[in-house]
């Protein structure tokens, strides 16, 4: 929270107590991402206490996943952060060739780069329209949508779907891509990058959007970690840590080659923060503002990889490659892989017998582990930040409740 | 790898804490015994050369085998086994935990067993710790407030349990 300067109206809220209430946020409110109910214990404006529940969209995918082969989990996997569907599918088919020792082509690796960067920027642009939703200002979320819609062409272009892919899977992708998606890919990246200064002007800069998020929600890097949050909430901290760079080789030979730079602030400055918005003079690092401007950062940042992997995927002549057969043994033993997704580190662990169907499955969501650190955050905080709090974590449950 | 000597320095650090270790599997594992894995926990959180400051992950694993024929042939015994990954910030690198502990409390069915709540160690195990208690059935002492998290709190029975049975009826909705 801010810190109280004398004519600030919320000395008076703390001086006068009233009875404490206990107000039910939840699990319809439209500001709350789903189904995530919170109760916030309140003396008057001020919230003394948050508490989440979740559970509400609890499937049993981690149960379901004991009964199917690895492949035949996929599906799964996309409803998990649906908005990130193609990211989910990814991480979990690393994981599972982690543990089979598989190697994908060099054609597959960056076909899948370049299908999960764009599922980062379809997600940060949700990311970034809800929370202006969820700040009362409404255009924004259209203008997001407007072009995160053009995404979801390309890729039902590419497999078919629009929101639960199941394209990239096991031993690589389910087809490749048809004659002309480059084309209209780099179209897109064209058409899309002034639009970014669009956004900019929108939310980032705009005067009202500062003064909701600014100084609002701030986390401590040492509290961020000890939580265990990542993603744009551990970055928005200034916690210097990318999985695509720091994870593990598995991981990060995916991005061998590609030139990018972790979106977080060092010395005072984000990196391409000359040619964006300055950092407002209210903001604190780790607070809502911060958390939401290295999701704007990143979009660039995956827009930028988005056009090395077309190059280097265009150059790559030989074959895609075949997926793995739908009943493929797994070697028996454990793996574990977080692979970072839009939200954040998202980790799968298989624990196999040797048979096709894996013993036991788990998956490590990102969005749970930045959710419960939400009462740490909104402690003494004003009713209204609560959803601009919640908001710049940007969770999503289908993740949380698996 | 983990940096030389570490799993002697544990050892020296905290005598019989280690009960076993692979550490040239996919993911480097310790086990360690039960009673002393809150001990381990902080140690690898203060004191190690290494400190591992993020919890990433708690998984409860249930090695038993409900069909008397397949369990005939399989070659482990039956038990709980707990993994937790860990995670230094700093450095890096991850680990991984792992403790076997019985199926039930003195093999008695119903009693859960028990382990030590690792949430004071690391904050973000709260919720973690509570996810294994509601899907998996392992009670951790010494944590702050242990209930069910994704299931109602009704609800009866740990789902993740290979021999878990879902209800015919909950609440007037029809099951199986």
């Amino acid at each position: 929270m801010a810190p109280l300067i004398d004519d600030d109206p919320r000395i008076i809220e703390f001086d006068v107590r009233t009875d404490e209430m206990l107000v039910n946020m939840g699990p319809q409110h439209p500001s709350t991402h789903g189904v995530l109910r919170l109760v916030l214990r309140t003396d008057g404006e001020i919230v003394s206490e948050v508490e989440p529940h979740i559970g509400y969209l609890h499937r049993c995918a981690e149960k379901i996943g004991e009964n199917l082969t690895a492949r035949q989990w996929i599906p799964y996997t996309d409803r998990m952060d649906y908005l990130a569907a193609m990211n989910m599918n990814l991480g979990w088919s690393l994981a599972v060739e982690k543990l089979m020792q598989y190697q994908v082509s060099e054609r597959a690796r960056h076909l899948r780069v370049l299908i999960a960067e764009m599922g980062r920027i379809a997600s940060h642009l949700v990311g970034m329209g809800a929370y202006g939703l969820d700040l009362g200002t409404f255009s924004p979320f259209l203008y997001a949508f407007r072009e995160r819609e053009k995404i979801l062409d390309l890729f039902e272009e590419a497999c078919g779907a629009r929101l639960t892919y199941s394209y990239i899977t096991v031993g690589g992708l389910t087809a490749d891509l048809p004659h002309g998606w480059l084309r209209k890919c780099e179209e897109f990246l064209d058409q899309f990058e002034p639009i970014i200064q669009e956004y900019h002007a929108l939310l980032t800069t705009n005067a009202i959007f500062v003064k909701r998020t600014a100084a609002i929600g701030v986390m401590s890097p040492e509290l961020a970690i000890e939580y265990g949050c990542s993603g744009p909430v551990l970055r928005g901290s200034g916690v210097d840590q990318d999985m695509r760079r720091d994870g593990e080789s598995i991981y990060t030979a995916m991005y061998e080659g590609y030139a990018f730079e972790v979106a977080v602030m060092k010395n005072g400055h984000y990196p391409r923060d000359h040619a964006y918005p300055p950092v407002p003079a209210d903001a604190i690092l780790g607070d809502c503002w911060h958390r939401f401007f290295v999701r704007m950062l990143e979009v660039v940042q995956s827009m930028d990889l988005v056009r090395q992997s077309i190059d280097r995927y265009a150059a790559c002549k030989g074959p895609l490659g075949e997926p793995v057969k739908l009943t493929e043994k797994i070697p028996a033993g454990d793996a574990y892989l977080e692979t970072e997704c839009p939200k954040g580190q998202m980790g799968f662990y298989l624990v196999s017998d040797g048979s096709a169907i894996p013993w036991r499955v788990r998956a490590r969501s990102s969005s749970f582990s930045n959710l419960a650190v939400t009462h740490e955050l909104c402690r003494g905080c004003l009713i209204a930040d609560v959803p601009a709090i919640v908001g710049s974590l940007d969770i999503v449950m289908g993740e949380i409740d698996r | 790898m983990r940096g030389p000597g570490f799993l002697e320095q544990l050892e020296q650090a905290l005598p019989g804490a280690v009960a076993g270790s692979r550490l040239d599997a996919l993911d480097p594992w310790i086990e360690v015994a039960p009673e002393r894995l809150v001990d381990v926990c902080r140690w690898l959180r203060e004191k190690s050369a290494v400190r591992f400051d993020a919890i990433e992950c708690i998984t409860a694993i249930d090695w038993f085998e409900p069909d008397p024929k397949k369990a005939a042939k399989v070659t482990w015994q039956p038990h709980t086994e707990l993994v937790y990954h860990l995670w230094s910030t700093a450095s890096r690198v991850s680990i991984v935990l792992k403790v076997n502990l019985p199926r039930w409390k003195g093999d008695v069915p119903g009693q859960l067993p028990e382990v030590g709540s690792v949430a004071g160690v690391w904050r973000g195990a709260n919720w973690h710790e509570r996810e294994v208690y509601d899907l998996s059935g392992v009670w951790f002492v010494g944590h702050p407030d242990l209930r069910r998290i994704l299931c109602p709190e009704d609800w009866e029975g740990h789902p993740l349990r290979k021999d878990y049975e879902q209800p015919l009826e909950y609440h007037g909705i029809r099951g199986r």
